[in-house]
């Protein structure tokens, strides 16, 4: 049973604003666990700070604050430490077609991080490993495949390529960042249910960043959303996509697109949260209230988290426990 | 109900095309667009679906007449037939009266929200430039009101008419592309993914913002997009493209309530649904066929679990299937008196066929590996069909007491309705 645990990470980045300096902040403040076994996803837009949190993950990024421990013990900054971290926590990034180095077979790639983490050295085994992750991988027949260049293989093809490269360390925690959003839709369920299959086979604890709702509630027990690197709401997946406690999960939820929905009947109340470019910095309260339908003068402190269901937490002042008993609850 | 869904009656249609095939040339002339054919209602949303490599796009070029070499229209024909005055074969324009017919009757949205516009140019520069080149008589204030007047309309406010792409966002730039489609007023705007790169809720105010304009001006929309779930939101009727070919074609719910050819069965089992109960989905196993490749029988053959002898050999044509109209062998009553098989009625799309399909007899090991795997698990089916349930099962208690609303194994009646 592993567990990483995430505390109180944040990533800032300094801007420069002709001479006046401000602070972007990434990630703010963002807790939570993984556990062997269980798909987390993190939902959220393109800027809200999913992808720096899985950067900070596999140590790519320096968190500016914040902890994150592999079953209680705190990640060591030096080189050697940070390979032995990296042998357990590895990830498959966005695109495959810029994640694999064009001019290398796959076995090439494969090969790599077998040798690298010394999960296999002589020449016979470094084959053997390569072959099984290829089947891992429903990629058949392995001894054609891996004589393959990226080119030669189709996205989905290229996405499992990958997803082995992450398995070749043996790792227990896996970071899915938007795995499947550069693929075709007819594809993008296998690559899906690939993970999930490995993910009860060999035991991982799962990251699934996305910015699909639907998949997320498909693929993971438990939805964190972020907005602008805070986390505003989480907690069991079909608790937080059938009764989104926040408004902006809820604004999410209202713009996916849903083939049961009768056409003409968009929601057009949703419209005042047209969002447009938000500015990077703030002064505590709500990030979320220039958009928000529900927004009150209370928004402009800082918000703590509420509890909403069991495990379930929203970030928003509409849901504290003094609220009265009438928490409006706006589809 | 009616049963020929393509039929639209003659002076509602703005554009008709048919048999139209691409062909690009080169050592393996590869057939994008096979024998295609539609008519377009005026003010009507047609949707494209298919996926990558099915001809989609090109069937867009093809359509405005912006195919460049080695791509060629290898035979059929697009007419456009103008509110006023005698139909016009889009075939023949050339010169003068080809560039005066773009852009002022059939416009385009261009796919890549970041890559349409020039980077070096102004928003003013870039949409003033639709008018000198096609309303060279508009003085330089009156283009100024016009370009003003175009970034209203699509909710951007005139300050941004200095503005250069990079200083706006992706929904922003989007909006900038639709204002210029709808510069001269056109009859038909082709859009080719035009809300792929963009976020959900900026993508649902891109939707919005199409269909205010569209009840406005009147305008019909070929909107093309590899996402079903959008299209059957937003489409009146819908054409599903695989290989090149139209495979179904009918009205948006039909398509969506019943859909007769297996690919359309297997696109609306592959993404998840938001809400609603959780089925087991597996999307469509395998990869498009190579269309530089000369196919004999059908192109689907190789991912289609419903495969049967002739599929090999016969290339089937569009015929009624229910309330759509498909091309699949399973609906030509002449070699299936008894109908198509009641799984592919129940709209399930299980896994690949048994045995290998033929196209890939021949010619070097097929790089569609993953097209073997749905035949390898359908060896073992404990493993493969079983495995999702018992994900279910398992994540059930973390989920909160939430009972897994999984059915027994196979799911019937699809993720569909």
């Amino acid at each position: 049973m592993t567990t990483l645990t995430v505390s109180q990470l944040s990533k800032h980045f300094p801007l420069r604003d002709g001479r006046r300096r401000r602070t972007l902040r990434a990630v703010d403040g963002v807790s939570f666990e993984l556990r062997s076994g269980q798909t987390v996803a993190l939902v959220g837009e393109s800027g809200s700070g999913k992808s720096t949190i899985a950067r900070m993950l596999v140590r790519l990024t320096r968190p500016t604050t914040g902890e994150i421990r592999l079953d209680g013990i705190p990640v060591a900054a030096d080189r050697r430490a940070v390979r032995r971290y990296r042998r357990d926590v590895q990830m498959v990034f966005q695109d495959p077609f810029g994640s694999l180095n064009p001019a290398h077979t796959v076995e090439y790639h494969l090969r790599r991080p077998l040798r690298l983490h010394g999960v296999a050295r002589s020449a016979g085994d470094v084959r053997a490993a390569v072959h099984d992750l290829l089947a891992r991988v429903n990629l058949t027949p392995a001894d054609q495949v891996a004589r393959r260049l990226p080119h030669e293989l189709s996205g989905g093809q290229r996405q499992r390529v990958a997803i082995a490269r992450a398995l070749a360390p043996r790792p227990r925690i896996l970071l899915a960042d938007e795995p499947v959003s550069m693929l075709d839709v007819s594809i993008r369920l296998e690559i899906l249910n690939l993970i999930d299959r490995l993910k009860r086979e060999e035991e991982l604890a799962v990251l699934y960043v996305t910015h699909d709702l639907a998949t997320a509630r498909y693929f993971a027990s438990s939805i964190m959303v972020l907005y602008r690197g805070q986390v505003v709401e989480s907690g069991p997946a079909d608790e937080v996509i059938l009764r989104p406690a926040h408004p902006y999960t809820q604004l999410l939820a209202s713009a996916a697109p849903d083939p049961g929905r009768p056409r003409s009947s968009t929601p057009g109340g949703m419209r005042a949260l047209r969002g447009g470019q938000q500015t990077a910095t703030d002064s505590g309260g709500c990030l979320f209230r220039d958009r928000c339908p529900a927004a009150m003068r209370v928004c402009h402190t800082e918000v703590p988290e509420f509890p909403v269901g069991a495990g379930h937490m929203a970030r928003c002042w509409l849901h504290r426990p003094d609220a009265g008993q009438l928490p409006p609850q706006p589809r | 109900m009616t049963l020929d869904t393509t039929a639209v009656t003659g002076t509602d249609v703005v554009l008709s095309v048919r048999d139209l095939s691409v062909v690009y040339d080169g050592a393996d002339p590869v057939r994008a667009v096979r024998d295609v054919s539609f008519d377009l209602a005026r003010g009507e949303v047609l949707g494209i679906a298919g996926e990558s490599g099915c001809g989609k796009s090109t069937l867009a070029y093809a359509i405005t007449r912006l195919l460049k070499p080695p791509g060629r229209v290898a035979s059929g024909e697009v007419v456009f037939h103008p509110a006023d005055g005698p139909p016009v074969d889009l075939s023949t324009l050339h010169g003068e009266p080809l560039r005066r017919f773009r852009w002022n009757r059939v416009a385009m949205v261009f796919q890549g929200a970041m890559n349409a516009l020039n980077p070096v140019l102004s928003v003013r520069r870039q949409l003033a430039d639709v008018f000198t080149a096609h309303r060279p008589e508009l003085r330089r204030a009156e283009r100024e009101e016009r370009c003003r007047e175009l970034l209203d309309l699509v909710g951007i406010g005139p300050e941004r008419l200095s503005a250069y792409p990079h200083e706006l966002s992706g929904g922003m730039r989007q909006r900038v592309l639709i204002a210029m489609a709808m510069a001269l007023r056109p009859d038909v705007v082709v859009m080719d993914e035009p809300t792929t790169a963009l976020d959900v809720v900026v993508q649902r105010d891109i939707l919005e913002e199409i269909d205010r304009l569209r009840a406005r001006f009147g305008f019909a929309v070929v909107f093309i997009t590899h996402d079903l779930s959008l299209l059957l939101e937003i489409s009146d009727r819908l054409a599903v493209m695989y290989g090149g070919r139209i495979v179904e074609y009918g009205r948006a719910a039909d398509l969506h309530a019943a859909p007769a050819h297996p690919y359309t069965v297997g696109l609306l089992r592959s993404f998840p649904r938001l809400r609603g109960e959780r089925t087991v989905l597996h999307g469509v196993p395998g990869s498009p066929p190579d269309l530089s490749r000369p196919l004999t029988g059908c192109a689907f053959t190789a991912r289609c679990p419903y495969v049967f002898d002739a599929c090999h050999h016969t290339d089937p044509s569009l015929r009624v299937a229910g309330t759509t109209r498909a091309a699949c062998l399973h609906y030509d009553p002449a070699l299936r008196p008894d109908g198509p098989p009641e799984a592919l009625r129940a709209g399930r799309f299980d896994s690949g066929p048994a045995e290998c399909a033929v196209e890939e007899a021949g010619g070097d090991p097929p790089v569609d590996t993953t097209g073997r795997q749905p035949r390898r698990e359908a060896a073992e089916p404990p493993q493969a069909s079983t495995d999702p349930v018992t994900a279910q099962a398992e994540s059930a208690p973390e989920r909160d007491g939430a009972a897994p609303e999984t059915g027994p194994w196979p799911p019937t009646g699809g993720g569909t309705r």
